[in-house]
């Protein structure tokens, strides 16, 4: 900024609409940085654009009904077939995931919220949100070291589901944490003045209170899961058919599918890659849209 | 007994955590135990055994991928981190009330995108329309070090775009929550001295969120050194000490999801190994930027999880 004290006093009076070059030149500046900025966001939005419509544009060519129920054929260079199996592999395996992780981490956000006072809250808040940080690779490490190896079960949905389920645990632990804060404390005193106990306010009050957003953290879980591959590589292993067991036999997945022919040199499994890749843009694009309805709905949202 | 509960379940947090850790270094350990932590680290030969009995019987030097690593993650923050905090001012400072939220969503959902998608996308078309720009610079560049050589079709440089895409809703969605806790009397205070909009943001926006920008890059940091599949896809998978920013180059987390299916027991420990490296990579990033961060209150918003 200018100081205008040192200026010599056998200066003219000057108008304060008469503005020095320091003024225009500092006003030149503001307009430029303002300019670049919101190129700087035109910038960053190109790339979403870029991808939903790449995704849409490729993979509208092989989509469809058929697409979405007939397993892929033996000859990755045969045109046709599709990635039903991996439809249902993913969806297996998601289900099961949330089925593990949501109601683990919907009571550990409990705790983290309704028992403050605890000495526990803060290592456990700290290292939930390191743990969102860690590897999605390294968590497939461990499954397959803990579940594949020591436990012997052999690649397949179970391990699959479980690294599904350590990934998605921090993430439903912090959003139902965000919720349950949301939850007035007017509704608690109201209960416990009734004469309430803790698990009677959690379970009758809060919880129900809660629901929808509840739903929300559940949903974003789903569409984080759902485009997960790196662990499932290492866990379910992949294939080319259908595979109802829970152990024993390697469980496919759409990113799995879509990561193998996309790393081929095929042409036809090249194309059925970018139909899986619009298969599951669209649905973690649905999830994703879906939880923000459904939280807006909600009437705890303050914002 | 209903307090307990719930708090076992908190627990389980730590609990998986600390199992991570012991059962994936219990498997490492014969690797580091004959190479050795230096070895391991800084050993650039990297010569898969094939034992099936635990013995370990080749060379498993890792500097060529944890270079690679730390190269790739480096470039994409160089590109990321600015582009976060231009972001982050437009949304917090400039943008029409009307636009801030469908514009903050709109970056956000970058962040929901799967990093297989990123991978096809980056591996299939964005390598076609960056080729000639690489070439040209290349070419026209040839006199810097690492310049000048072969240019290749997935390279470094790629990589480092794809990444810095995927890290950058959540370096955005911490600065603009770091952003938008800077006092409105500050930024008042500024204007009534005559500070133009860039002036405000520049001395007291910016100056006032140092700490959260510097926790929000690690955050994102972070995330870019464990990426594993979009990295696989775009950046050739080739390990080589070269350093050339538009040659193939490997990293630890796509080594591990490239190498695996066909890895005999023996390798499988080595890759075990290269994870626990990465692991611990991570979480000294990951600490460190949450100690910053944390400070700053809960982050909020579908990119921070």
């Amino acid at each position: 900024m200018t100081s205008t004290t040192d200026r010599p006093s056998t200066d003219q009076p000057r108008s304060l609409r008469d503005r020095t070059a320091n003024s225009i030149q500092r006003e030149r500046k503001d307009r430029l940085v303002k300019a670049a900025l919101l190129a700087t966001v035109a910038f960053a939005l190109i790339p979403l654009a870029f991808i939903l419509s790449a995704t849409a544009y490729q993979g509208l060519g092989a989509f469809g009904w058929e697409f979405l129920t007939q397993p892929p054929p033996a000859n990755p260079n045969e045109e046709g077939g599709g990635y039903g199996p991996m439809v249902f592999g993913t969806i297996y395996m998601v289900g099961l995931a949330v089925l593990m992780s949501v109601p683990l981490g919907v009571a550990a956000a409990v705790f983290l919220v309704e028992y403050k006072e605890s000495k526990l809250v803060a290592p456990i808040r700290f290292f939930t949100d390191v743990m969102t940080g860690v590897p999605s690779i390294f968590v497939g490490l461990f499954v397959f070291s803990a579940l594949v190896i020591d436990a012997d079960l052999f690649f397949g949905t179970l391990p699959g589901a479980v690294s599904l389920a350590v990934l998605m645990l921090p993430i439903v632990v912090r959003s139902s944490e965000e919720v349950l804060r949301l939850v007035p404390d007017d509704l608690r005193n109201a209960a416990y003045g009734l004469g309430a106990r803790r698990r009677q306010v959690v379970t009758r009050v809060v919880l129900p209170a809660a629901g929808p957003g509840l739903i929300t953290s559940a949903m974003l879980a789903v569409a984080r899961g759902a485009g997960e591959t790196a662990p499932l590589l290492l866990t379910a292993l992949g294939g080319r058919q259908l595979v109802f067991e829970l152990t024993g036999r390697p469980q496919t997945a759409l990113p799995l599918q879509i990561l193998d022919d996309a790393r081929g040199a095929f042409q036809p499994a090249i194309e059925r890659a970018w139909a899986g890749a619009f298969t599951l843009m669209l649905l973690v694009l649905l999830f994703t849209v879906a939880a923000r309805v459904i939280g807006r709905r909600s009437q705890l949202d303050g914002r | 007994m209903f307090r307990a509960f719930v708090a076992g379940c908190g627990l389980l947090v730590l609990v998986i955590l600390a199992w991570m850790i012991i059962a994936t270094t219990r498997d490492a350990l014969p690797v580091f135990e004959k190479e050795g932590i230096v070895g391991f680290f800084l050993g650039t030969e990297w010569a898969p055994g094939n034992a099936r009995d635990g013995t370990i019987t080749g060379e498993y030097g890792a500097l060529e991928f944890l270079a690679g690593t730390i190269y790739v993650s480096i470039m994409a923050m160089i590109i990321a981190v600015p582009m976060a905090i231009g972001i982050a001012l437009y949304l917090t400072e400039l943008a029409p009330r009307r636009l801030r939220k469908p514009l903050t969503y709109m970056v956000d959902l970058l962040a929901a995108v799967p990093s297989v998608v990123y991978g096809l996308v980056g591996a299939k078309i964005l390598a076609g329309v960056m080729l000639p720009l690489w070439n040209a610079i290349n070419d026209n560049l040839a006199f810097l070090p690492f310049l000048g050589g072969t240019v290749r079709v997935n390279n470094l440089s790629l990589g480092a775009l794809v990444l810095a895409i995927m890290v950058l809703p959540i370096i955005s969605a911490v600065t603009r929550e770091v952003f938008a806790q800077v006092p409105i009397d500050e930024r008042h205070a500024a204007f009534g001295l005559g500070a133009t909009r860039w002036e405000v943001m520049r001395h007291v926006v910016i100056h006032r969120s140092r700490a959260g920008i510097v926790g929000g890059s690690m955050l994102g940091l972070g995330r870019a050194l464990g990426e594993t599949i979009a990295v696989l896809l775009v950046l050739g998978a080739n390990s080589r000490l070269l350093f050339e920013p538009f040659n193939t180059s490997q990293t630890v987390a796509a080594q591990i999801a490239a190498a695996f299916k066909e890895a005999s027991p023996e390798y499988i420990r080595a890759l075990v190994a290269l994870g626990v490296a990465l692991f611990v990579l991570t979480l000294i990033v990951n600490v460190l930027s949450r100690l910053v961060v944390n400070r700053f209150g809960n982050i909020t918003g579908d990119a921070s999880i």
